[in-house]
């Protein structure tokens, strides 16, 4: 018998319009193995096994009474927890949100229900999605299916690891810094961060407005551009949204193909710091594209070596005003409300019971850094900072059809290695920062294991704003070549859980 | 650039609402300092002559028509409030008893 937690998104949702599978078989296998190996891995904040099944059950119905599919009705999806849902608990990883219930719906939400898209619950995440690991989340830690004492990565660590663990074949992650690309990097996965503005961020809890960015991971390059075109798309409930059509994706992931390309190595991604089997595999992939049919170039980006110092402040500076939101006083935790304290002290008290560390801290940096005074030197200097790399990727894309690098600079570390150290944790998103601050798309997908470990390595591939396609035809043409190369999915060699 | 003391921590931790123990302020102090230290490098390279760029959308009053819409009954957008009185978010005292 099939196992039907094995499949691809492509795969199953084919079975299920064809009449061989029905949603209830696919959604019922899935949440069985959500109940087998969950409490082990620590994917899921809340499953919705309900919610799940009536929506099985009525693409079962529809199609019972010929009513045509969508592509992914009936297949099953882990939502990040940053998204509302209304109906079901929305928490961001935070205490200070812990049993809220959404009166809403999220865009994304809204499209994957559109979409018959079996939402089965909510992913864990760094809380607010500030970190590169899923430590920082309220609700303990999520263990990388790869090595359960290793970080799944972060912020999207529960979306990674229900991939990973076939607990879900789709999964929707954001992207602020590098939280859906790390994130597939460690663990052997797909994951795209979109244009900005190409996937709607009203109803995705806001933690830096301006670099924010919703995505799809999958474990296949194909089921990613299925889930990218069914959440993509303008959306006038967001107003940085934009207003042109979605890349065709789908199309481009049907059709991988790198012949006379042009493909720029960053060469500021390389050197100290880069683990040597992450950068063995690297140049591996980058010798693979070249005997694909593409042309190798090295390009430099001299201002992408201030790119993290200018992302650790103008994230902690958005996040400062964006989380001001919770005051205590409309939703969420109230703390300390005894009739004798102000509201101000309420406030106070409640967001020192209900933030994290990795919160309070950059609460704290973007208050001190939008400080008058400060403001100049700090996030002033950081804003023309994000200029000069945005200028550096328009260079290179005079000349460069995509940009290639490691997605990040080492495979999973150890749970516990990097949780008090935040320079240390802020080094694992080294090369997805630049395209959040210049806004442009970048998928990251598995180029090997290293050797020296046995984990899985991430292949970064960058286009410019609203060429998202780019990602998908190169990103198929490597898959493709490595599954051959491999005989296999990476994903077949990771442990059995 | 200089760095930030204990005392300035405790300034921020006000101006931003967060009632830290002093335990906290102590540890935030040192990594708060290292950060800022390290994010510094941004001033190397930010001259005169480099127009900042605050959004990577180059958006400016993006409108809708004005025309009413459905939207959250009142019940609904109280459903998540820690407390309620008459259709209204209860909150405690803002002015003092003066």
């Amino acid at each position: 018998m099939t196992d039907l937690t094995k499949l691809t998104a492509a795969r199953t949702a084919e079975r299920i319009a064809s009449g061989e599978t029905s949603a209830v078989e696919v959604a019922e296998a899935h949440l069985a193995r959500v109940e087998a190996v969950d409490e082990k891995v620590h994917a899921f904040l809340h499953v919705d096994r309900e919610g799940a099944l009536e929506t099985a059950r009525r693409v079962d119905a529809k199609r019972a009474a010929g009513e045509k599919l969508g592509p992914l009705a009936g297949v099953p999806l882990a939502l990040k927890d940053i998204f509302t849902t209304e109906g079901v608990p929305t928490t961001v990883g935070s205490r200070i949100l812990e049993g809220w219930v959404p009166p809403y719906d999220a865009t994304v939400t809204r499209r994957l229900k559109d979409a018959d898209v079996v939402i089965l619950g909510k992913t864990n995440m760094d809380e607010f999605a500030m970190g590169s690991s899923t430590e920082n989340s309220a609700y303990g830690p999520t263990g990388n299916p790869w090595d359960l004492t290793r970080i799944p990565g972060g912020s999207g660590g529960g979306s990674s690891a229900a991939l990973a663990s076939f607990q879900a074949p789709l999964a929707i992650g954001t992207d602020t810094g590098g939280s859906i690309r790390q994130p597939a990097a460690v663990t052997g996965t797909v994951g795209v961060k979109p244009t900005y503005g190409g996937v709607s961020r009203y109803g995705m809890v806001a933690f830096s407005s301006s670099l924010d960015q919703g995505g799809p991971c999958a474990r296949t390059v194909l089921d990613a551009a299925l889930l990218h075109e069914a959440i993509a798309g303008h959306d006038p409930l967001d107003s940085t949204s934009v207003d042109a059509p979605v890349p065709a994706v789908v199309e481009a992931a049907r059709n991988g193909d790198v012949r006379g390309m042009r493909v720029g190595v960053v060469t500021e991604f390389s050197g100290e710091g880069y683990q040597d089997g992450v950068m063995r595999r690297f140049t591996e992939s980058v010798e693979l594209l070249r005997e694909l049919g593409a042309e190798i170039v090295e390009i430099s980006c001299p201002s992408f070596t201030k790119a993290l110092a200018a992302y650790y402040l103008i994230a902690p500076s958005e996040c400062s005003s964006n989380l001001a939101r919770f005051d205590a006083m409309r939703y969420g935790l109230r703390v300390g409300d005894d009739g004798t304290r102000s509201a101000e002290d309420v406030t106070a008290l409640t967001r020192e019971a209900g933030f994290g560390p990795e919160v309070k801290r950059r609460i704290m940096l973007g208050t001190y850094a939008l400080s008058s005074g400060y403001y100049d030197a700090y996030y002033g200097s950081a804003q023309k900072v994000r200029t000069l790399i945005t200028r550096d990727f328009q260079r290179a894309f005079e000349s460069v059809d995509v940009l290639v690098s490691p997605t990040t600079p080492t495979t999973a570390f150890p749970i516990g290695e990097r949780a008090d150290d935040p320079m240390a944790m802020y080094l694992a998103d080294l090369c997805t920062i630049p395209s959040n601050l210049a806004g442009n798309a970048a998928m990251s997908l598995p180029c090997g294991l290293a050797p020296e470990d046995g984990l899985p390595v991430g292949l970064q591939i960058i286009a410019p704003a609203m060429a998202d396609d780019r990602l998908y035809r190169v990103g198929a043409a490597v898959e493709a070549a490595f599954h051959t190369r491999w005989g296999h999915p990476l994903l077949e060699e990771a442990p059995v859980l | 650039m200089p760095g930030i003391t204990r005392e300035e921590v405790a300034h921020l931790a006000k101006l931003a609402r967060l009632e830290l123990k002093d335990e906290e302020l102590d540890h935030f102090a040192g990594q708060l300092d290292d950060i800022i230290g390290a994010v510094a490098a941004v001033s190397d390279v930010a001259t005169e002559d480099v127009p900042p760029t605050s959004h990577p959308l180059p958006l400016t009053n993006v409108m809708r028509p004005d025309e009413v819409r459905p939207s959250l009954t009142p019940e609904q957008a109280l459903s998540g409030a820690p407390a309620q009185e008459q259709q209204r978010f209860k909150v405690p005292q803002i002015l003092g008893e003066e």
